[in-house]
């Protein structure tokens, strides 16, 4: 016997009723929702960017943050209503304000957000009213970490065993690709002399989504399964070459617009890429068995 | 300690005691070791509740259970479970533990499923809209003229239980027939079950007689008997709806030990603010470098 098959973790044995899972998965629809996580991050990112560039004098990463800001809000925002399963009641999200629900919290931080953007946004395009396009723009700036994070509470407060189990990493491996994407766009769009703030941020983010998505791969057990196996795997490995190699393009060429366009394009495929993963692989832990009942087993056994 | 005290004469919901005057909390009892499988309850509930049937012809061969799951369309769902047993003396009462004729038996296994109306409840706790509500039993029941179809309650729900309904696009489950309680009725369920496997009464004296039941059982050399969702102390805070089951609970498909994930939510949103704080960090420190020219 080599010593690889000595040490194989023996395959968890566990009953269950005809192999049924045991929670329903999420009616969330694809590629709605993915596109949501993806298009808020780049949104909030942008929005911070473009607030800080307009106070620093950079007027060209200025408007690439607010239009990104805009866009990804409204589009982000018309993939959520597009999954409701009645659209036409989509206002009942602000029906009432529920620190409980991660959905409603990020209703009301998405409403004002998405309002503010498209202010400065529009500001930015007509040039009317400049002072409240940068007032609006700050107010975005201001939420968007916040536009960036809310969503890894989103999916982690659900009894989707891989989503839960990774709630401590789950919004740093969020706020690190929408740090990367949204550099991206910025380092994919604006010339180098005004990119630095976009390339570094992206850098920055890059290296807290690779560690984020380290360290669920190396402290969860049987949830952390779906994360390293099937389709979820494939789509994490490809977030991760593509980060790796838009970061390579970004460190290696920061003045060239060749390896900006490369570097920027590179890093918001692989947002899309990991968001598609994370989704993934929750989905794949919520119609197994497995993943509620093992470790709720050895819970009760302890 | 009056507060506990208080809620050993009236057991608690979350939310239950903020009506002016709450009734006394209300649930049911499910026995399942005197089950005989007739799916009246299925038949009851669909029947009061108007719940539209799912797609008709499709047998599982999973022994006599052809609706499967708690969903949408199936309010109270019951499981058959075939398991080879040893024969032994067992309870002349129930149905499941007769003795087998040859040597080793069939021992079959039935037990009717339903919303758990958790302590603390995890659909209710996410719903964004205020659709799901604490009713005034301590029952858990979503309003449909204000559900948007989020989605978000059925990934939250530790059992399974709530589902979307595709052509309609709005979530629906048990609602404990929260018109028959008004009313001083029973749910239809209960109503109909013939065995009294189903018992509908205040969950203090459910618990009572569940313990009294679990130990005539134990008495009786059925060890395995044993009770599930009762225990105020679990993950939900104990269920409204709680069971008396004679296998593990994941043979029935139920959760081995459930925990409501808002329970968790507090350290969320820590995770989520450091993550934030490191997001405004980064950004704020990429302008650090020079300034354009």
């Amino acid at each position: 016997m080599s010593r690889r098959e000595q040490t194989a973790v023996p395959e968890a044995r566990f009953t269950s009723y005809y192999e049924r899972p045991i929670i329903k998965p999420p009616t969330w629809k694809m590629p709605d929702v993915p596109a949501y996580l993806f298009l808020g991050g780049v949104a909030g990112t942008s929005a911070s960017l473009a607030a800080l560039a307009d106070l620093t004098g950079r007027p060209a990463l200025t408007r690439v943050g607010r239009l990104g800001a805009a866009l990804g809000a409204s589009l982000g925002v018309g993939a959520l209503i597009h999954d409701l399963g009645r659209p036409s009641r989509f206002l009942n999200m602000l029906r009432v304000f529920k620190p409980t629900s991660p959905l409603s919290v990020g209703s009301w931080i998405l409403a004002p957000f998405g309002f503010l953007a498209s202010v400065s946004a529009a500001s930015e395009v007509t040039g009317v009213l400049p002072a409240a396009g940068r007032a609006a723009g700050i107010g975005a700036g201001v939420l968007g970490p916040a536009v960036s994070t809310y969503t890894a509470v989103l999916l982690a407060d659900t009894a989707v065993p891989s989503w839960h189990a990774a709630y401590p990493e789950l919004p740093f491996l969020f706020a690190g690709s929408a740090l990367t994407s949204g550099g991206g766009l910025g380092v994919l769009t604006v010339p180098p002399a005004q990119a630095g703030p976009a390339r570094r941020t992206a850098l920055a983010g890059a290296v807290m989504e690779l560690a984020a998505s380290q360290r669920v791969d190396q402290r969860l057990g049987v949830e952390g399964e779906p994360y390293r196996t099937g389709k979820s795997a494939v789509l994490l490995n490809a977030g991760r070459v593509l980060t790796l190699a838009g970061s390579a393009f970004a460190v290696l060429g920061p003045r060239s617009r060749l390896a900006g366009r490369l570097a920027g394009g590179a890093m918001l495929a692989a947002g899309i890429c990991t968001r598609l993963g994370v989704f993934t692989a929750g989905m794949a832990s919520a119609k197994d068995p497995k993943y509620t009942v093992v470790p709720q087993r050895e819970r009760a056994n302890r | 300690m009056i507060e506990v005290g208080q809620r050993r004469m009236l057991p608690m919901a979350d939310g239950h005691a903020s009506y002016p005057q709450p009734q006394p909390r209300v649930g049911f009892f499910t026995d399942t070791s005197v089950c005989i499988g007739c799916k009246a309850c299925e038949v009851a509930c669909k029947e009061w509740n108007g719940v539209p049937t799912d797609v008709i012809g499709s047998l599982t061969g999973e022994s006599y259970d052809n609706t499967s799951a708690l969903g949408a369309n199936a309010w109270r769902h019951v499981a058959f479970i075939e398991q080879r047993v040893p024969a032994r003396q067992t309870d002349p009462q129930s149905p499941a533990l007769q003795p087998g004729a040859d040597g080793d038996g069939l021992r079959w296994l039935m037990s009717s499923d339903v919303c758990k109306h958790c302590t603390h409840a995890a659909c209710l706790d996410v719903c964004p809209t205020g659709s799901l509500f604490r009713t005034e039993f301590g029952t858990v029941v979503v309003q449909e003229d204000i559900c948007n179809g989020c989605g978000y309650c059925v990934p939250a729900c530790p059992y399974g239980v709530i589902d979307q309904r595709p052509d309609d696009g709005r979530v629906f489950k048990c609602t404990l027939c929260y018109d028959r309680l008004r009313d001083g009725l029973e749910p239809a369920c209960a109503k109909a079950c013939p065995t009294d496997s189903i018992q509908f009464g205040p969950v203090d004296e459910l618990r009572e007689r569940a313990g009294q039941r679990v130990a005539q059982l134990h008495h009786g050399g059925v060890d395995e008997a044993r009770l599930y969702g009762h225990d105020p102390a679990d993950g939900v805070g104990g269920d409204g709806a709680f069971f008396l089951l004679l296998d593990e609970p994941e043979a029935y498909g139920l959760p081995p030990d459930p925990v409501v994930t808002t329970r968790d939510l507090p350290s969320m949103w820590r995770h989520a603010a450091a993550a934030a704080v490191a997001f405004a960090a980064v950004v704020a420190g990429s302008f650090l470098g020079r300034q354009p020219k």
